[in-house]
């Protein structure tokens, strides 16, 4: 292992070389496209011993990853935004027809208008769709989680598609320094890919038949008991990852969450930032803290509960990064809040949104954020709706 | 005059049917309407494919009726994922087998043929750019669509590759419009035009015509286009029975021409005096409805077509012709 | 068949996989059809022409080369009838 400084976009591509990775099947888009452009140089140079399948769209990168993967080899594809949701239909259909691509996702917002920065709505817009989902909040994280990812989708028990969020620029464009792995530390790490019931012509099997109403239902509940079960894969694949490599990783990720009274919880690089901020702010007396959703699918329920519910944290302020038009506004504010539902002694849950289509998020936003929930426990009400951090009016 | 050196096998004696392999890798059971031309037409091609043989279907007809679970009429390993990304899927299958191949992990010498099936909707027009896409990176995957000129599985709706003139349920024949009212899309000449090694069309009306073809297309390396006339007795509007019957006049008459383009070299395998088109058109009710000035028009074009696909043949096969495919 | 038509969630494999190559030909679709064709053997040159030409493959070899339909699968569409060069195949009413 040796740290080196490296744009974490290579980073991302270099740990799927180091998975050693298949068929890659992708299609330029801003912000993602380095990662891709990586794989390429190390298949043109020999370094990578794949197939390169420059697609002509991301619809066709997902159904070229899919069929790859149902083939035997181990796929790979990378997108943002737009991107992600053009291949909407084809990563619904991956995960149900359980084929474990792993995606890197530079999250980006969608249009219009448009724009090519940061944030959450093209991820928030596939939550649905089957997939595990995991959040990385720097270039190391997105190095492991990538890597990682090919064991947990891979496991037989699993057999799902794994994504990996990172935020488009704020990280894919940023020089971090990353603890690299050579391929003999980890090669017994990640075990060779067998799809059990792969395209095999000594073995005929039929994929994706037709599910008349007698079949539809048993199916999605076989393909939600599997999304369901894959967590103990997962905490076994992170288990040993710590184990081995000493960088650990949780479900959800607790910042001073044991004795604040307050705390934001977030997704992907926020925080980070919001660390820092909590760090400042300690100092001069507020008892804050930051809680960070990693594992976003399958929802990490027991934990979240273990981690809010521990009769400290008064209010939780969930930062959304994407807006869900004509509802409560905030997606992961929804889901916390009624997770949370039946629990005695669970915080009060208030919902905020910053950072939309790449706007920064400041020192002072993120203090307002805090300070919203300050105002909410002092008034005993929690608002329905997610108020908007940074907005001008 | 170029003289040029045409198939015979095709047009033996009765007896040479017996001649087809004889296994079936298309299994009975499935649900395909009667005198289904598509499901006939697969069946001759699973049988010159053989085994080896990973099959990719596009969603439309022949993926409904081979596949409500638990029942496949799949005898090879087949995949369907959506109507559009039948090439897509197997554009992935192939590079899997490539790097596959050349890590070992399967055995290199170990020819294994991937086949699309999709119908003329999923190929004209909803899956035009994954094939395109296909055919440009050069995959070594024959493509077949299979042609029954409407969005059949839906119920009989227009794409563009119905016929001029022809009553659908949204290119309906009324009072002021007269059915489809534009000229199919000519998909072999797109896929020509893409400089593949081969190209063809058949029609399971003339099934060793059509077998000898798929096992040239899977013989030659990369992407093989091959253009199915699928007769449809319940979209058309012909009695069944005469599947095979209207096949034959559509292929008589120069309604769908037979003809195949090797890296470059066209080859028309059924070039004899034409019938007049109205022969083909007159016992189908989507055309009932034409007056004899459209089937004029229409007759017009596929003359045109005949002629025009005579000089390619024997422009492209002059000893100083050049192709650009293969090269 | 070892597949269940309404089975069990437990009992799917991973994604609705078959793994039971060709097992419709347990699925008879023979009671489709209201007409039957019938052989007519002393005419019958054994061709083969039914058989190719047949969308469910429903003519069946014998041991002497002649062709007899299998109207388990057979649904009566009557392109052998039609396509017979020797004329020897009659579509008839099914008896029922």
């Amino acid at each position: 292992m040796k740290r080196v400084g490296i744009e974490v976009s290579i980073a991302i591509a270099e740990a799927a070389a180091l998975a050693e990775v298949e068929v890659v099947s992708a299609y330029p888009i801003t912000p993602q496209t380095h990662i891709v452009e990586h794989l390429a140089e190390l298949v043109a140079n020999g370094e990578l011993n794949a197939e390169f399948i420059t697609v002509e769209s991301e619809h066709t990168a997902m159904s070229a990853a899919l069929g790859a993967s149902l083939a035997g080899a181990r796929a790979f594809t990378s997108t943002s935004s737009q991107g992600l949701a053009l291949m909407n239909e084809i990563v619904y259909i991956t995960s149900s027809m359980r084929a474990p691509v792993v995606m890197a996702l530079a999250n980006r917002s969608l249009s219009a208008p448009i724009s090519i920065w940061n944030d959450h709505s093209d991820v928030m817009n596939e939550r649905d769709t089957g997939w595990i989902s995991i959040f990385a909040n720097n270039g190391q994280e997105a190095y492991d989680l990538t890597f990682m990812a090919f064991k947990i989708g891979e496991h037989p028990n699993v057999l799902l598609p794994v994504m990996i969020n990172f935020d488009g620029f704020i990280l894919t464009h940023v020089i971090e320094p990353v603890w690299m792995f050579d391929k003999e530390e980890v090669k017994d790490f990640l075990p060779p890919y067998e799809h059990p019931y792969k395209l095999d012509v000594d073995r005929p099997t039929s994929h994706g038949p037709v599910g008349l109403p007698d079949i539809y239902t048993e199916a999605k509940k076989q393909q939600e008991e599997a999304i369901r079960n894959s967590r103990k894969i997962i905490d076994a694949v992170w288990d040993e990852f710590a184990e081995r490599f000493g960088r650990r990783y949780r479900a959800v990720e607790e910042y001073y969450a044991d004795d604040a009274e307050i705390v934001l919880l977030t997704q992907g690089s926020v925080t980070e930032a919001a660390q820092v901020v909590v760090d400042e702010m300690r100092k001069r007396g507020k008892k804050w803290g930051v809680v960070e959703l990693r594992l976003w699918r399958p929802f990490p329920f027991e934990d979240l509960k273990k981690v809010l519910c521990n009769n400290n944290i008064k209010c939780v302020v969930v930062l959304d990064r994407a807006i869900s038009f004509g509802g409560q506004l905030g997606i992961v504010m929804s889901e916390v809040r009624s997770a949370l539902y039946h629990e005695k002694n669970k915080p009060m849950v208030v919902g905020v949104t910053a950072g939309l289509g790449g706007r920064d998020i400041r020192f002072d936003e993120y203090v307002k954020m805090y300070e919203i929930g300050e105002k909410c426990l002092k008034e005993e009400k929690e608002p329905d709706k997610v108020i908007i951090v940074g907005l001008r009016e | 005059m170029i003289e040029v050196k045409r198939p015979k096998e095709a047009f033996l004696s009765v007896f040479a049917y017996r001649m087809a392999p004889k296994e079936e890798l298309f299994t009975r059971g499935h649900r395909a309407c009667q005198g289904c031309g598509a499901a006939l037409g697969l069946r001759h091609v699973m049988k010159a494919a053989g085994r080896n043989t990973i099959v990719v279907n596009a969603t439309g007809c022949m993926e409904i009726v081979s596949s409500p679970y638990p029942y496949t009429s799949w005898a090879v390993p087949w995949i369907h994922v959506a109507f559009e990304n039948a090439a897509a899927v197997a554009s992935g299958i192939d590079a899997a087998i490539k790097v596959l191949k050349r890590k070992g992990k399967l055995d290199p010498n170990k020819k294994i043929n991937i086949v699309v099936f999709a119908g003329d909707g999923g190929t004209a027009d909803i899956g035009l750019q994954a094939l395109s896409g296909m055919m440009a990176r050069g995959h070594n995957v024959l493509y077949v669509c299979y042609d029954n000129e409407a969005y059949m599985n839906t119920g009989v709706q227009g794409s563009s590759a119905t016929p001029y003139g022809a009553h659908t349920t949204t290119t309906p024949a009324g009072k002021v419009k007269f059915g489809q009212g534009y000229w199919k899309k000519n998909l072999p000449e797109i896929a020509v035009a893409h400089g593949i090694p081969y190209v063809a069309t058949v029609c399971p009306s003339f099934p060793l015509d059509l077998i000898r073809k798929v096992k040239r297309a899977l013989e030659l390396p990369g992407a093989a286009y091959i253009h199915l006339f699928a007769v449809c007795p319940t979209g058309w509007g012909i009695p069944p029975a005469y599947a095979v019957k209207a096949g034959r006049l559509a292929v008589e008459t120069g309604i769908f021409p037979l003809y195949e383009v090797e890296y470059g070299r066209y080859r028309l395998t059924f070039d004899k005096k034409l019938k007049p088109v109205e022969e083909y058109l007159k016992f189908q009710r989507r055309f009932r409805h034409l007056t004899p000035d459209l089937i004029k028009t229409i007759q017009e074009r596929v003359d045109a077509e005949f002629a025009r696909l005579r000089v390619m043949e024997e422009a492209t096969n002059r000893p100083d012709y050049r192709s650009v495919s293969g090269i | 068949m070892r597949l269940k038509e309404r089975p069990k969630w437990q009992e799917l494999l991973p994604g609705c996989v078959i793994d039971e190559p060709g097992n419709s030909v347990n699925y008879k679709t023979g009671d489709w059809k209201t007409l039957k064709p019938v052989v007519d053997k002393q005419k019958c040159i054994r061709c083969g022409t039914c058989w190719i030409f047949c969308p469910e493959y429903a003519y069946e070899e014998d041991e002497y080369g002649y062709f007899n339909p299998n109207y388990d699968y057979c649904k009566g569409c009557g392109i052998c009838a039609v396509e017979c060069p020797a004329r020897c195949i009659r579509m008839e009413r099914e008896e029922e």
